[in-house]
C-alpha cells in the first residue's frame, strides 16, 4: 500500500510559496558550510547544557537531542486557524476541569461516562468543591499537533498537567538568530521570546484574591536530578521568579513561606513542575520528601495559587480524550476546529473487536503511556509483535486506546545525504490565567528516521525551529 | 444525647524535633442528626494555620509548630449535640459525587474471599443488601483488640478471622465495593454506655451509599447502624484517608504516640 504524505515544502516539484526563501537558502548553502554550522549547533546545545529529554521520556539524560537547521513555516493564516483552535480547546478543558470539581453538569447531561471522571485515578477528591483562583486549573496546556493536509490538523492528545519542552522552542530560535542573522532579517518571522514575560504575567493573574501588591511567583522543582531540571531553571532565570525545592517552602500561619537570606518571604503563586502525588505528604504520598507538608491546606484555604492546579490531569487521560469535542459543544456552544484523532476504546467491546481484527493498520496506546513507550504501530510491527500486544490489550483491555495510522505531514530536513521529507509534529503552549495568550510558534519535533512515524526523542527524533511569518 | 469528648493526643520524641505540620480532621460533623455545641483544638506551643469545609464536607484546620520540642500535644474538647436517624447521614453538605468511592485502596481492596462474602448476600433491596453486608462482615471477623495492626488490610483481617472496629469497617467497605455500592470510611467518637458493648471510644464504621437515602452508616463492630451514641466527625477511603490527625515532624527523633479519649454524657 503506498501512502501519499503532505510534503509541507513542495506541491509535487514545486515550491510552495511560503518555504520559497528558504528553498533558496537550503540551495545555496554548500555540504562543508551545513556541516560546520551543525557542528556550530550542537556545541551551542551542548554549552547552554540543554541535553534532557523533551516530554520526561526517559533515555539518556545527557544525550543531545538532534537539532535540525531548516525551519518548519507556517503561514500567517494557517497559524490564525491554529491559535483559534487551541485557545477553544484550552478554554473547553478549563471548563471541564472546573465542572467535574463542582456539580459536574457534563455528566448528569450524559455526554461523558460518570466513571471515566470519577473512577480516573487523575481525579482528586481532595478539590472536590474548590474553585481555583479565576476558575482556571490548567495554566498551561500543551496541545499536541500533527498535519496531514493543506487545510487538516488534527489534535493527538492533551497535556494539562506540566507540559515540558518550551525551552527548546525559545532555545531553537535563539540559536538559529544566531548562527544565521541574515535570514531573520530577509523573513519576517513572528517573535516567541515573549513566552517566559507572558507565562510570569499568566501566573501572576491567579494569584489568590487575599494577595495585594505584585504578587510572588515561583518555580517548584523536584530538582537537578529531573530530565527536564534545565527548563526550570531556564524559566526561571527568564521570567525573574526564584526557582525553588519542596524544602526552601514551608507552610505557616495559613501561607506559604520562601525561606530567603532576609527572612521568610511569602509565595503567592506556585508554578510547580511536580505531580501531584509529590506535593504534600499530608495530602498525597506520605513517603514524598519533594514536597511541601501542609501545601494543600493552605490552597484549599485560598493561600496560595498552585499551576496547574492539583487535580488537573483529569483532562488529558487519554480516554478522556475521545470527548474533548463534546466538551467544546456542551461548555461554548461551539464546533470543534481542531479535529481529534478517531479513537477506539478497548475497553469497549465493539472498538476493541474492531481493534483486535486491524492491529495491522492501527497505532495502538496505553491510556496512561507517555513518550511513544508500550506502543504499537501496526504497519511497522511483526506478525509476531502484533500477536503478542493482541494478548496484551485482550488482558487489559481498559488500558487501551487504538488510533488510526495517520499519514503525518512532512518537512524537509538536513540529513546525512543532504535535504529529505521527515515527519513531523507540533506542540504549542498555550496560556490561560485571567488572559488566553499564545505565542506564535511551538514545539516541532522531527522523526529523523527516514519513514519513521515516530517524534519522540526517545525513538529518534529531534527538534526544529518553527516559524510564523507576519502578514 | 449531649456528648462531652475529651481526646488528647501526644506525640514524644526521644530527641528534639525542628518543626512540625499537621493537617486535623477533628471537628465534628455538622449534619440533622448532629450538632456543635462548643468545639475547641489546640496545639500545644502551635499556630494555628489554614481552616476550611473541604468537598467531603469535613472541617479541616493545620497547625504548625516550631521547635525544638521533645513533644506534640493535641488538645480537643467539646460538647455535641447528637440525635438517633437511624444511620442516616441527612441534611449533610458535600461536594464529592458518590461515584469517587467506588475507588479501591489498598486497605481496602477486597480478595477473593472478601469478594465471595460479599456475592453471597442473598438480599437484593439495596438497604436490606447493606444490611446483610454489615452482618456478613460482623459473623466474618470477631472483635479481639490487638489482633491487627494499623496496615492490616481487609483481606488479612478476614483472613485471620478477628479485628478491630478498623478491619470490620475496611471489610464493610471493600465488600460494598465489590457489589458497585459506594462505600467509605467515617471515623467519630462513640459513647459506650455501660451495656456491655465494646469499649471504643475513638471509632470507625463504614458508610454505605444507598439510591434514594443517601449515605447510611453501618458498624459492623457493634452490629447496628450509628445513633445518638455517635459522633461523626470525618470521612475517606479508608482510615488512611480519614485519619483525624495527619502530621510530619522534622528531626531525628524516634516518635511515641500516647492518646486518651473519653466521650461522656455532658450534664444537663
Amino acid at each position: 500500500m503506498t501512502v501519499s504524505y503532505f510534503n509541507e515544502m513542495y506541491d509535487g516539484g514545486a515550491v510552495r510559496d511560503l518555504y520559497a526563501a528558504l528553498e533558496g537558502w537550503t540551495r545555496s548553502m554548500p555540504a562543508e558550510l551545513r556541516q560546520m554550522k551543525q557542528a556550530e549547533a550542537e556545541d551551542l546545545f551542548r554549552r547552554i547544557g540543554i541535553t534532557f529529554a523533551v516530554y520526561g521520556e526517559g533515555g539518556d539524560p545527557d544525550r543531545l537531542i538532534p537539532f535540525d537547521m531548516l525551519p518548519r513555516v507556517f503561514s500567517q493564516t494557517e497559524w490564525r486557524r491554529l491559535e483559534r483552535g487551541i485557545k477553544q480547546r484550552a478554554r473547553a478543558l478549563n471548563a471541564f476541569l472546573v465542572d467535574v470539581y463542582g456539580r459536574g453538569e457534563i455528566i448528569r447531561a450524559g455526554r461523558i461516562p460518570a466513571h471515566l471522571v470519577y473512577g480516573n485515578e487523575a481525579y482528586e477528591k481532595a478539590v472536590t468543591g474548590f474553585m481555583p483562583p479565576k476558575g482556571v486549573y490548567s495554566h498551561v496546556v500543551g496541545i499536541d499537533l500533527v498535519r496531514t493536509g493543506p487545510e487538516d490538523f488534527f489534535v493527538l492528545e492533551d497535556n494539562c498537567r506540566t507540559p515540558s519542552g518550551v525551552s527548546y522552542m525559545l532555545e531553537n530560535r535563539e540559536i538559529m538568530m544566531r548562527m544565521f542573522p541574515a535570514l531573520f532579517r530577509e523573513n519576517r518571522i513572528e517573535p516567541v521570546e515573549a513566552y517566559p514575560e507572558l507565562l510570569r504575567r499568566t501566573l501572576a493573574s491567579v494569584a489568590p484574591a487575599r494577595c495585594d501588591g505584585e504578587p510572588t511567583v515561583v518555580i517548584l522543582t523536584p530538582g537537578h536530578f529531573n530530565s527536564a531540571y534545565y527548563e526550570h531553571s531556564f524559566l526561571a532565570d527568564l521570567m525573574g521568579v526564584e526557582l525553588v525545592e519542596g524544602p526552601d517552602l514551608f507552610v505557616e500561619s495559613g501561607l506559604v513561606w520562601m525561606r530567603t537570606t532576609e527572612g521568610p518571604k511569602r509565595v503567592d503563586v506556585i508554578y510547580r513542575r511536580i505531580d501531584d502525588a509529590f506535593l504534600d505528604p499530608l495530602c498525597f504520598r506520605p513517603e514524598s520528601m519533594l514536597g511541601v507538608p501542609g501545601l494543600m491546606d493552605v490552597y484549599r484555604a485560598g493561600g496560595v495559587a498552585i499551576c496547574s492546579a492539583p487535580g488537573a490531569g483529569v483532562a488529558d487521560d487519554k480516554a478522556v480524550y475521545t470527548y474533548v469535542p463534546e466538551m467544546i459543544r456542551f461548555y461554548l456552544g461551539e464546533e470543534p476546529i481542531l479535529q481529534n484523532v478517531p479513537t477506539w476504546q478497548c475497553a469497549r467491546p465493539d472498538d476493541r473487536g474492531h481493534v483486535l481484527d486491524n492491529l495491522g493498520d492501527l497505532v495502538v496506546k496505553e491510556v496512561h503511556g507517555s513518550g511513544g513507550y508500550g506502543m504499537l504501530v501496526g504497519p511497522k510491527s511483526t506478525k509476531a509483535q502484533i500477536a503478542a500486544f493482541a494478548d496484551q490489550i485482550r488482558e487489559n483491555p481498559g488500558n487501551y486506546i487504538a488510533q488510526p495510522t495517520l499519514a503525518l505531514s512532512t518537512c524537509p530536513s538536513f540529513v546525512a545525504e543532504g535535504v529529505a521529507p521527515r515527519h513531523v509534529d507540533l506542540r504549542p503552549y498555550c496560556l490561560v490565567g485571567e488572559k488566553i495568550e499564545l505565542v506564535p510558534g511551538g514545539l516541532t519535533r522531527v522523526a529523523l528516521t527516514e519513514g519513521s512515524l515516530v517524534v519522540n526523542s526517545s525513538q529518534g527524533g529531534g527538534v526544529k525551529d518553527t516559524w510564523v511569518l507576519a502578514e | 444525647m449531649k456528648l462531652s469528648v475529651s481526646h488528647h493526643t501526644t506525640y514524644r520524641y526521644d530527641s528534639p524535633i525542628r518543626v512540625a505540620v499537621q493537617s486535623l480532621r477533628i471537628t465534628p460533623s455538622v449534619f440533622d442528626g448532629q450538632s456543635i455545641l462548643d468545639w475547641e483544638i489546640a496545639v500545644e506551643g502551635g499556630q494555628k494555620g489554614a481552616g476550611f469545609r473541604d468537598g467531603a464536607g469535613d472541617w479541616i484546620e493545620s497547625w504548625s509548630l516550631r521547635g525544638p520540642a521533645d513533644h506534640v500535644t493535641v488538645t480537643v474538647n467539646g460538647t455535641v449535640e447528637t440525635t438517633d436517624l437511624s444511620g442516616l447521614l441527612r441534611g449533610h453538605r458535600e461536594a464529592v459525587n458518590p461515584g469517587v468511592y467506588l475507588r479501591d485502596t489498598p486497605a481496602t481492596r477486597a480478595d477473593a474471599a472478601l469478594s465471595a462474602l460479599a456475592r453471597a448476600v442473598e438480599a437484593t433491596e439495596p438497604l436490606a443488601r447493606a444490611h446483610a453486608l454489615s452482618a456478613a462482615v460482623a459473623d466474618a471477623i470477631a472483635y479481639r483488640p490487638g489482633a491487627t495492626e494499623a496496615h492490616t488490610t481487609a483481606a488479612e483481617a478476614l483472613a485471620l478471622g478477628e479485628g478491630v472496629c478498623q478491619d470490620h469497617a475496611h471489610a464493610l467497605i471493600g465488600a460494598a465495593r465489590v457489589l458497585g455500592l459506594p462505600a467509605r470510611y467515617a471515623s467519630g467518637y462513640l459513647f459506650a454506655s455501660e451495656d456491655g458493648s465494646p469499649h471504643e471510644a475513638a471509632h470507625a464504621w463504614a458508610e454505605i451509599r444507598i439510591e434514594g437515602l443517601g449515605w447510611v452508616g453501618f458498624d459492623p463492630a457493634n452490629r447496628c447502624c450509628p445513633d445518638d451514641r455517635y459522633v461523626r466527625v470525618g470521612s475517606g477511603y479508608d482510615a488512611h484517608d480519614a485519619a483525624p490527625i495527619r502530621g510530619i515532624a522534622r528531626g531525628l527523633g524516634v516518635e511515641r504516640l500516647e492518646v486518651t479519649v473519653a466521650v461522656q454524657q455532658a450534664q444537663q
